[in-house]
């Protein structure tokens, strides 16, 4: 494992911190060409964050980084790893569905509509994958699921039903959910746009805490302040190529670009 | 700032006395009464012809409801529809899930099964499977080198019952594989993508999060079609399964009493449909209320059924 993951960072220039490495990404429908070439890193630990308007192909690019959308062009490495493929020469094999699985299983997501399974408790929610995929004894599974609801102060729904939460409970169990896997990075789609204004703080803490905890976070949203404060990087999408990155801070007080000062105008 | 807060304002006594004087007068509804009337008299004009007509012959009737012969019919009428019904729903359920599959030979071979199966009349299909030995004469296993394994002539396998449980579950399971697929249509895609993202396999997708999510969806219709099938176990009496019609048959072609029998049969029909009817009615009442906030232990311990739960394992 750590051969390949080497022999990739001397191919790829993969830098040795790197949690996500994207190079030249492209993502096409048919005609139509959703990513025209993304250059994106990742530090180990790290929190990116990526803004753009709807279509810019921010969502599609994340994606792509658990490999359930296939890439058309170029390359995308987790923990200087291929997701979905084995890479023997200048070959890249797809790999087969148990092996994928166990490698997005690493990889934890978050949704804009939450998605928790709808007809299992949090409790089952949580332990789901972990016993199912990991096959991780249910005690065991149990314990864990509880530290993790403690972490995002949900410990008394267990045996509730996600209807029987709030969009923002719903999301931090989700985000529970997603930990119970001890993935490697976290990975964002918008996780506060489908709330109610004053439940988008209680998903931010929990976001927050996790970044402070040093996990690896990229991060699609439209908070900007979450962006400036929380975040390492940020990232402007715009018709499917990064228009400009920098420190959060500095990119949102003097944007380079002048699409990235007509989309801050707009959101801020 | 100086507007009056309702508990503020008075009504002065005069007032109040002009409204507790006021009666209301319901609107007169002719067309109802003549109507109800109507319909009185007719309900009045049936029960009497029923009642006094001779023909009918309740006690004649009465006299055969349990009879020996009509309970076995019965009996078997009961059997195949829960032999029938419960292959259907295997049947049904695997066709459902080809139709979803990310193969397109998969999905046009189940879409070809539902077309046939549910396109040519039952009566046919019935007909056909019993008649099957005029198409193959005989079923065996050749193999190179091994010569015939096993060889059995249709006619000795191709019962009535049999070809009764083959043909009627097989058009069966076309019309429940629509219903399983669109319970599986019904389920949100991000569920199937969140379990996605936590790395769990396409199979284990399907057993644990789709198909348990589809049940609320499946199961009233099911029930529709239990009771529909019910009453088409009455076609085996075209190749002779001895069911509820056939030995009512076999009896009125002995004594011509025709209508006594077929009202024994309709009495039995009707109590087993009103049966199956006031459980479906519990069942949809529960998996309706998939907007409630608990939910019912009933659908927790089908949903568990359901998932062939892994989790204690």
């Amino acid at each position: 494992m750590s051969d390949v993951k080497s022999d990739n960072r001397a191919r790829f220039g993969v830098p040795a911190d790197s949690m996500v490495f994207a190079r030249g990404v492209r993502k096409t429908y048919g005609s139509l060409e959703v990513l025209k070439g993304v250059d994106f890193d990742v530090p180990e630990g790290s929190v990116a964050c990526i803004i753009g308007p709807s279509g810019s192909g921010k969502s599609t690019f994340l994606r792509c980084i658990n490999h359930l959308e296939k890439l058309s062009g170029g390359i995308l490495l987790v923990d200087s790893q291929f997701v979905g493929y084995d890479l023997q020469g200048d070959r890249l094999y797809e790999v087969k569905d148990d092996l994928l699985c166990q490698r997005r299983a690493e990889i934890g997501m978050l949704f804009q509509s939450f998605n928790l399974f709808s007809h299992m408790t949090v409790m089952e929610n949580l332990i789901e994958a972990p016993t199912q995929v990991r096959r991780i004894p249910v005690d065991q599974a149990k314990a864990e699921a509880e530290v993790l609801l403690r972490r995002v102060g949900l410990v008394d729904k267990v045996d509730r039903y996600p209807r029987e939460l709030s969009g923002g409970q719903q999301q931090r169990v989700a985000i529970a959910r997603a930990m119970a896997m001890k993935p490697k990075v976290l990975l964002f789609d918008e996780p506060t746009s489908a709330l109610d204004p004053e439940l988008v703080g209680e998903v931010l803490q929990v976001m927050r805490d996790l970044a402070e905890s040093g996990m690896t976070m990229v991060v699609v949203t439209h908070e900007i302040g979450f962006a400036r404060e929380i975040g390492d990087q940020l990232v402007f999408m715009d018709g499917g190529v990064i228009v400009e990155r920098g420190a959060p801070r500095e990119m949102i007080a003097n944007p380079k670009s002048p699409r990235t000062r007509e989309f801050l105008s707009r959101v801020l | 700032m100086g507007v009056a807060h309702p508990t503020e304002i008075g009504v002065e006594p005069g007032v109040a006395a002009a409204v507790s004087r006021l009666t209301v007068v319901p609107q007169r509804r002719y067309g109802i009464w003549v109507g109800t009337a109507f319909a009185l008299l007719l309900a009045f004009l049936i029960i009497r012809a029923f009642a006094s007509n001779p023909a009918f012959a309740w006690g004649t009737a009465a006299g055969y409801l349990f009879h020996p012969s009509i309970m076995r019919g019965l009996g078997n009428t009961l059997v195949l529809t829960v032999i029938i019904m419960a292959l259907a729903i295997v049947v049904g359920t695997v066709i459902a899930i080809m139709r979803v599959s990310p193969s397109p030979v998969l999905r046009a071979f189940a879409g070809v099964y539902v077309w046939f199966f549910r396109g040519v009349p039952a009566l046919i299909q019935l007909i056909f499977w019993f008649n099957l030995s005029l198409l193959v004469r005989e079923i065996s296993l050749t193999l190179p080198f091994l010569g015939t394994l096993f060889s059995v002539r249709t006619n000795d396998f191709m019962t009535p019952f049999f070809s009764a449980v083959v043909a009627l579950s097989l058009c069966e399971a076309g019309y429940m594989a629509e219903i399983i697929r669109a319970g599986i249509k019904s389920v949100p895609t991000g569920q199937a993508e969140a379990a996605s993202a936590l790395g769990m396999p396409y199979r284990m997708i399907l057993k644990r999060i789709t198909l348990p999510q589809a049940m609320r969806f499946v199961l009233p219709p099911t029930g529709n079609e239990a009771i529909n099938l019910l009453k088409m176990t009455s076609l085996v009496t075209f190749i002779a399964v001895d069911d509820l019609f056939y030995t009512a048959q076999s009896i009125y072609a002995r004594t011509f009493e025709t209508i006594p029998l077929l009202i024994v049969v309709a009495f039995w029909y009707l109590a087993v449909v009103s049966i199956l009817s006031v459980g479906q009615h519990f069942l949809e009442r529960h998996f309706g209320r998939s907007d409630t906030r608990r939910e019912p232990l009933t659908m927790r311990a089908l949903r568990n059924l359901v998932s062939l739960r892994g989790i204690a394992r």
